[in-house]
């Protein structure tokens, strides 16, 4: 059974979420990334669009304008990494529950999560037209002074997923776990190999 | 329609393809890959993934939205007809592509830091050459440098005591740390050389060189081998979510090196390897090297 949340998301509604957990969201999300959290966190603009219970997704599509609107043409996550730097302060200002993205994000972003219920999941990268598909409507366009990739992008959605939870409301890191196994694995591979590349002569 | 536009028709049509088909190489190992995937949520990424490529040509849009800063490297005869005109027959060719494809606008004017929204900019498309003498024909390389896989590029030149071994755990070190955010599993390319720019460059050129294929020199090609063994010990697995492999190759390009110097490059592709090659002869006929059966 496809766990779907519903926006506005509650506390309660990611809780009990954990990492690895996969889920899907319908109503509404924005796009917003390095420019965009920038703008939010340090000018004091603030978008229309409410984001209370919201979702925000780490990427910058490709919009294709019509004669009524917005139609989305390719909108996958990108490295969530990059906004690292403002995303504890986007969550405490903005009050959105899920942030989607690519990778994983650090301590702060971890800290933020637990303090407001948040959580953190990856859409796998790159595939950018399974993500437009799940959209059903560009609704809303604003900062489009920061150009297609960093204006800050209103989707109605259905399904939208797959989203891997990789950080929880526990303070749980996927990635930094992950990280931690991938670095003992390169120790031992690296032993490993070293015998093979005597190349020097001496 | 004279040879000028043409060609310009050509390679912006060829553009538009490589945003959205995978090159055959990259296919083929991508399925190999999904094949021998054992880990359940590896296994799910694997098929996100493939849907994806279907409902990318099947809708016709680039099958990611990073369609990436627009690369060209061009192996140019000396005798090409059009070898005079290249820089602003390429330019116009990627603002037609960024139309009709469309592709996403990726050209930041620096210090101005500002989006051209055209794709094209100072030194953007980036265009590399290598004259061929005694050549009427044009052999061409687009690539899409996407940010993700651009970010973790590194260069260093290193103490030669630290040997090939420093190369490995410099290529080890920065897939680890970096590389695991740039969409795995990753094209690797390596160069070694003295400085950093002939480093990376090499490292650059390797990471266009097919999947699957082996440097000439076998001691090189060795290297290319057991580092990719390695690498793949690692079991970064797709998206870096732990899977059973971490890299799509390893490709290793070489130069002779300074005594006291050992340079190393390394430049990352993501799994959505955006590659194509064309050649065009003296009348701007194409034959499409990197992908059967494309029709533009």
């Amino acid at each position: 059974m496809k766990k779907v949340l519903t926006t506005p998301i509650t506390s309660a509604d990611v809780e009990d979420l954990r990492i690895g957990d996969v889920i899907y969201i319908t109503g509404t999300v924005v796009t917003c990334r390095d420019t965009g959290h920038k703008r939010r966190v340090l000018s004091g603009i603030v978008p229309h669009t409410p984001l209370e219970g919201g979702a925000v997704f780490h990427a910058g599509p490709i919009v294709r304008k019509t004669d009524s609107g917005w139609q989305m043409v390719s909108v996958g996550p990108t490295t969530s990494m990059r906004m690292e730097k403002f995303e504890k302060e986007f969550i405490e200002l903005t009050g959105v529950k899920v942030i989607i993205g690519k990778g994983g994000m650090g301590e702060k972003t971890v800290r933020a999560c637990v303090e407001n219920k948040a959580v953190h999941c990856v859409f796998p990268g790159g595939s950018a037209v399974v993500a437009a598909a799940e959209v059903e409507e560009i609704t809303d366009a604003e900062w489009l002074d920061l150009g297609m990739p960093e204006a800050f992008w209103v989707l109605k959605v259905k399904e939208f997923g797959p989203l891997i939870v990789s950080i929880d409301t526990k303070g749980n890191n996927l990635f930094e776990n992950n990280k931690k196994v991938f670095a003992e694995r390169k120790e031992k591979a690296l032993e490993e190999l070293y015998p093979k590349l005597n190349f020097m002569k001496y | 329609m004279d040879k000028s536009e043409k060609f310009v028709s050509t390679v912006a049509s060829f553009v538009g393809l490589v945003a959205k088909v995978l090159p055959d190489d990259v296919v083929a190992k991508l399925a190999e890959l999904r094949a021998a995937e054992e880990v359940p949520m590896a296994k799910a990424v694997y098929d996100c993934m493939f849907e994806n490529m279907n409902l990318a040509v099947k809708l016709s849009r680039p099958l990611c939205q990073d369609t990436g800063v627009i690369q060209y490297f061009l192996r140019v005869g000396t005798h090409f007809p059009l070898i005079d005109e290249l820089e602003p027959l390429l330019l116009k060719a990627t603002e037609i592509a960024t139309e009709k494809a469309p592709l996403r606008h990726n050209a930041v004017e620096t210090f101005k830091e500002k989006n051209t929204g055209t794709n094209t900019g100072k030194k953007v498309p980036y265009i590399e050459y290598e004259l061929v003498p005694n050549s009427d024909k044009l052999e061409a390389d687009v690539y899409m440098a996407g940010g993700g896989c651009s970010l973790p590029g590194r260069a260093a030149v290193l103490m030669p005591s630290a040997g090939y071994e420093g190369i490995a755990k410099f290529v080890a070190d920065t897939l680890v740390e970096f590389g695991v955010n740039a969409c795995p599993p990753l094209v690797v390319g390596v160069g070694v050389g003295t400085c950093v720019a002939s480093s990376a460059k090499l490292a650059k050129r390797a990471s266009l060189r097919k999947v699957g294929s082996r440097n000439p020199d076998p001691l090189v090609a060795r290297m290319e081998e057991d580092l990719e063994n390695a690498l793949n010990g690692i079991a970064i697995g797709p998206q870096g979510l732990s899977g059973s492999a971490s890299v799509l190759c390893v490709n290793i390009e070489n130069m002779a090196r300074h005594p006291s110097a050992l340079g190393v490059g390394v430049a990352f592709g993501c799994w959505a390897h955006r590659r194509g090659t064309i050649v065009f002869d003296a009348d701007m006929n194409y034959t499409v090297l990197s992908h059967k059966e494309a029709a533009l």
